[in-house]
């Protein structure tokens, strides 16, 4: 522990969170307005700035400016917690995943821990108790509601959430993030096999449940982030907002920013565990030079606003489930579709090494 | 008696549900694609594209008085479109046309002349009663303001407004 390791830490939290992930956030909500836009044949918001790129500012001075309103009845504590809550583990997920190589030899991951993805788990599934305790301390009947929805939904998908990702750790037999992309480099993304032996039928077959175990990751984390298909604690047509309808001001703001910084963070860890991380074929990593330290982290940051992207078609596209549709998807397929992927994926390893 | 709706029988390639999901993510990006060519039609931009040039004649926009072609506010305080007005938003206090004048056989014009935008409903009954055709609506619709004040027509506005109109009555004219 040597004052280099504190300073190179310190510089990347502050690098991370307040020039890629906050921006990151207050963008994608200003992308997300202008998406839905697009494609319901609207414009969006164009007026602030050149073709309304300072929107995200001017909503920012809006929210910060509105009344912050307590109901009576709320619990006052919980009521003020909660947003905090929603959006501290979306932003302390970010921690594990490499967001690049090398920069000048110092790796670009905040912390590179043994326990990568657990740690993502045990975090990321911290973000329920925002919105319970949101639904809960407002003491009213729509955000109580959501609340509940909220709970349930959850732990449903984060068991598909945490199969889905077991595949992935038998190919690597490591559950550091940084050795899933290191894997990746060597021997192809796991989705496209391109690089390495990548005539090796084995490979090709080992990336046919590998397409499956991303599928069902991904759809367990749209769920993991309340996002449309799966919005039901939110569902503003049922449930007048969800867990937030009693919120107002920065608190509703944050529990905004929490959504899309939820959503940056699993679109980093799916770029990680399935699409190579910050690898790009024929892109050498850091170690040959600090243009290429900041080419990958720039190749990382574009995978994954191309899946928040995706993120956002999806929302557009889709209605929302059903309450038992949603279940029934989540437990009666996604979680057998999983535990059966296991096992295919670990008949196959043995052949494709 | 209640009836049983049947439910369709989905096929397996319906129940699989992904198609269905393929096939609605192509067309929300063909509407994306599209707008992002600028093949959509949007609505009018307002304020960098008005619609003033389309504007049809009887388009029933701002209050305005008129002038004659002798200069003349053509208005002789007659105060009916003040009794008229259904919102009472016209306050006219009337003057009196000093005898030297070109034109003192009309006895009164009107001092104040105000029209409280605020009230105004634009139903161009004013316009309608007005016996001199001294009163008109006109094209303007955007009318704003800071205060309550500035939402008050004075005469001056109203004439701006309203400029000249040419050969509409005549019979105030000395020929006549």
């Amino acid at each position: 522990m040597d004052g280099f390791f504190i300073i190179t830490s310190l510089l990347k939290i502050v690098g991370i969170l307040f020039v890629v992930i906050l921006p990151m956030v207050s963008y994608a909500v200003y992308a997300e307005r202008r998406v839905s836009a697009f494609i319901q044949d609207r414009l969006g918001p164009n007026r602030v700035g050149p073709a309304g790129l300072f929107q995200p500012i001017a909503d920012m001075f809006k929210l910060l400016l509105k009344e912050d309103f307590t109901p009576r009845a709320a619990n006052t504590f919980y009521y003020w917690l909660a947003p905090c809550l929603a959006v501290m583990p979306a932003i302390i997920t970010i921690a594990v995943v490499p967001f690049g190589s090398t920069l000048f030899g110092v790796p670009m991951v905040i912390a590179d821990v043994n326990v990568g993805i657990l740690f993502v788990f045990a975090i990321a599934s911290l973000g329920v108790y925002g919105i319970v305790i949101g639904g809960w301390a407002s003491n009213s009947k729509y955000p109580f509601l959501g609340g509940i929805r909220s709970s349930a939904q959850m732990l449903s998908y984060e068991l598909s959430l945490g199969l889905a990702v077991i595949p992935v750790f038998l190919v690597v037999g490591n559950l550091r993030l940084t050795s899933v992309v290191r894997y990746q480099i060597e021997h192809g993304w796991f989705i496209a096999p391109f690089v390495g032996d990548w005539t090796n039928p084995w490979k090709w077959l080992l990336a046919i449940p590998m397409i499956v175990s991303f599928l069902v990751f991904m759809i367990a984390m749209f769920a993991e982030t309340n996002r449309l298909p799966f919005d039901l604690p939110e569902a503003e047509q049922e449930l007048a907002g969800g867990y937030h309808t009693e919120y107002s001001s920065m608190k509703f703001a944050l529990y905004f920013l929490g959504e899309y910084a939820a959503m940056i963070t699993g679109s980093a860890v799916i770029v990680s565990l399935f699409f190579g991380g910050w690898h790009f074929p024929g892109i050498p990593d850091g170690s040959h030079g600090w243009i290429f330290g900041l080419i990958n982290m720039a190749v990382f940051f574009a995978k994954v606003t191309m899946v928040i992207l995706f993120f956002m078609w999806i929302r557009w596209t889709l209605p929302r489930f059903r309450y038992d549709q949603l279940m029934r998807l989540g437990w009666l397929f996604f979680f057998e579709i999983a535990l059966v992927n296991i096992f295919i994926v670990a008949a196959i390893i043995p052949f494709a090494h | 008696m209640g009836i049983t709706v049947p439910r369709p029988r989905l096929n397996w390639r319906e129940r699989l549900y992904l198609p269905a999901i393929v096939a609605g993510l192509a067309i929300t990006f063909k509407h994306f694609k599209n707008m992002l060519l600028g093949r959509t039609k949007v609505t009018m931009q307002y304020p960098e594209q008005k619609w003033d040039s389309s504007l049809p004649d009887h388009y029933r926009g701002a209050p305005a008085l008129v002038r004659d072609e002798d200069g003349r506010v053509r208005c002789v305080a007659c105060q009916l479109c003040e009794f008229i007005c259904p919102p009472r938003a016209i306050k006219i206090i009337p003057g009196e046309i000093p005898s030297a004048d070109r034109f003192a056989k009309v006895e009164k014009y009107p001092d104040q002349f105000d029209i409280d935008m605020i009230r105004c409903i634009f139903c161009g009954m004013c316009e309608e009663v007005c016996p001199e055709q001294a009163i008109f609506l006109r094209k303007d619709y955007a009318i704003t303001g800071f205060t309550r004040a500035e939402m008050v027509h004075h005469k001056e506005t109203l004439l701006e407004i309203g400029g000249v109109m040419h050969g509409v009555v005549l019979k105030w004219n000395e020929k006549k």
